[in-house]
């Protein structure tokens, strides 16, 4: 067998944009922060052409384990259409040529910033955080060094007290995105900035979910069913976004995450923020065809597994 | 003429049937060429308060800071007879099991409430954060708890979830101290507790000290380079001067009959 045979023929620029040994550190990265759930791996946040904030850390994790047989779906707070996950979906298909969807169950791989579909996601199926700031000890610890300390020593008094502190001040956790998360019982790890709606579907999830910080230069991972439990006291259960009243303006629908929309007179009108659920939501009612995964939420809010959400007892 | 008494049993004083709480052995920190705690050696009881005098520099708060298992000695042990540890010199042990002990076995008041307090926590979060590492996760027990203990150290609870910077300085040092007994540690350490407050407000402090004292039976060890405020509480006197211990006995032994000049000195300075 001739080698020309084993190697693919010559073009000015390698597969995915990135240099073979980028790829190769990412994937090690990735690999190793696979068999920590939870805990940030430092990596060599390399050059692409976008700038540092605009979802560079996804990127290059997309960019490494991307092949040609993969189906991309990019957005950017639930939406395909918008200018950064339009952006970012060009750059990606241009550089690798794969085939993209705007629906989630026919992508293999998911890059987002800030949400989670609302169906749920298989084990065929990769999702891609963009992360901002991925030290959840960063509002109540300054120093890094201390920081990493802490994160070595499992020693998280310091996240409880600050949510005793939001107790105390306002009889309720304000925590909004990001809700501190403990991962496999070890790492207390931000979930990127995903609302408290989409921290529970992380939790023994059938995908693989890896999260990439570009200009911080870390990245983490939940792998498949792993615990992820929000940080909430016994007495004091976790609770989502309360959208029960919601009615989604486009579809009708309720009980999936809304973005809500101010109208002139004050008012809101409330629309689904997973822009292709509800375009297949709208193509089905025009008398198409259309599969649809099991979502995470059913239409009366209820979750599809019962161990994440407490009612607390009266006694 | 019938002389049939009943036997008498001599109990042998408290001090010498019981082991000490506290054992420290030759303790030694150099800071460079400073040799900075020389060769201190102490025991003390349960329920037993210690009073440590000595100019400033002498090395007292740096004794409790080893104590208190937040520094390294350079040589020296340190066994308290608390759970689990017996058998352990203190110095020798790991980070966690340091912290284990320093937060559930001894509690400290530092002179600056600024070493003891979170400012930016609440009142009732300081001491609810004891319990927090305790691994107490119920939010009403943690409330509950901060107000009992705070309610011990005389805290006007209607300010108990105040931000310390907003409290007086008699109030902050009961925070403090509410802090250091949350967890009802064997061991209290008091740097100066009261220096600093106004003499009516440093009289309250140290009644509270007192009652704390005798209702928990805590062992204390209380640092002051004011003999008045020793005489009030300690049980025996530690002289401390560049590091070494230069006299140690009763309370009344030393104030009234001081042995070393330096003691001597102090004293009659004092009176
Ligand atoms: N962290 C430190 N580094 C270097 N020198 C120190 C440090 N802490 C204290 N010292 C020195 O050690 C000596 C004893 O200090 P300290 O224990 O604070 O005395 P005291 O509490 O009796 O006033 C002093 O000379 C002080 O300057
Ligand atoms: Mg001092």
């Amino acid at each position: 067998m001739p080698l020309k045979s084993l190697s693919h023929p010559y073009q000015g620029y390698s597969y995915a944009f990135l240099d073979e040994a980028a790829k190769r550190e990412l994937r090690r990265t990735i690999l190793k922060s696979i068999a920590i759930p939870g805990y940030q791996v430092p990596y060599a946040s390399r050059e692409v052409p976008f700038a540092r904030g605009w979802g560079t850390g996804g990127l290059q994790a997309t960019l490494a384990i991307i092949g040609p047989k993969d189906s991309l779906k990019v957005i950017d707070q639930g939406d395909d259409d918008s200018v950064n996950a339009a952006n970012l979906r060009r750059f990606i298909t241009s550089m690798t040529g794969v085939s993209t969807t705007t629906d989630t169950q026919k992508a293999s791989l998911i890059q987002s910033r800030h949400r989670i579909p609302e169906e749920i996601l298989d084990t065929y199926q990769t999702l891609v955080l963009q992360v901002p700031m991925p030290e959840p000890l960063r509002s109540v610890e300054k120093s890094r060094a201390v920081a990493q300390q802490m994160h070595a020593d499992a020693d998280y008094g310091l996240m409880w007290l600050k949510l005793y502190e939001q107790m105390v001040r306002y009889s309720q956790i304000t925590l909004g995105t990001g809700y501190p998360s403990l991962v496999h019982g070890r790492y207390v790890m931000d979930p990127s900035p995903i609302p408290r709606w989409d921290v529970p579907k992380l939790h023994q999830a059938r995908h693989l979910t890896i999260l990439s910080a570009g200009r911080e230069k870390r990245l983490y991972a939940v792998p498949p069913f792993t615990e992820v439990r929000p940080l909430e006291f016994d007495d004091i259960p976790y609770r989502v976004e309360d959208q029960k009243d919601w009615h989604c303006g486009k579809t009708g629908l309720k009980s999936k995450f809304m973005n809500e929309l101010p109208k002139d007179d004050g008012s809101s009108s409330y629309e689904i923020s997973d822009s292709g659920y509800v375009e297949k939501y709208l193509r089905q009612k025009e008398g198409e065809s259309i599969r649809f995964a099991k979502p995470y939420y059913d239409d009366d809010g209820k979750f599809y597994r019962d161990d994440v959400f407490r009612e607390l007892k009266d006694d | 003429m019938n002389l049939s008494l009943e036997p008498i049993t001599l109990e042998p004083p408290r001090l010498v049937l019981e082991k000490p709480l506290l054992e420290a052995h030759k303790l030694n920190i150099y800071y460079g060429k400073l040799h900075v705690v020389a060769d201190v050696s102490l025991e003390l009881y349960r329920a037993e308060v210690l009073g440590v005098v000595g100019e400033s520099g002498s090395g007292k708060s740096t004794l409790l800071r080893l104590l208190n298992l937040q520094e390294d000695v350079d040589s020296g042990d340190y066994h308290l007879a608390i759970e689990g540890y017996k058998a352990n010199n203190l110095f020798a042990l790991d980070r966690f099991a340091k912290r284990e002990v320093q937060t559930r076995h001894i509690g400290i008041v530092y002179q600056s409430p600024h070493l003891g307090l979170r400012m930016h926590a609440s009142s009732s979060g300081n001491v609810a954060e004891r319990l927090i590492i305790a691994g107490e996760r119920r939010y009403s027990a943690l409330r509950e708890a901060a107000k009992s203990s705070l309610a011990a150290s005389e805290f006007p609870l209607e300010r108990m979830d105040d931000l310390p910077r907003k409290l007086s300085g008699g109030m902050q040092q009961r925070v403090q101290l509410a802090k250091a007994i949350a967890l009802k540690p064997e061991l209290l350490l008091l740097d100066e507790p009261t220096t600093g407050l106004d003499v009516s407000v440093q009289a309250l402090v140290l009644d509270t000290l007192k009652r704390l004292q005798r209702e928990l039976g805590i062992a204390m060890i209380i640092v002051s380079h004011d003999l008045g405020v020793i005489r009030t509480l300690a049980d025996r006197i530690m002289v401390m001067r560049h590091g070494q211990v230069v006299e140690l006995g009763l309370a009344d032994q030393v104030l009234e009959d001081p042995q070393h000049p330096y003691t001597q000195q102090l004293v009659h300075a004092k009176l």
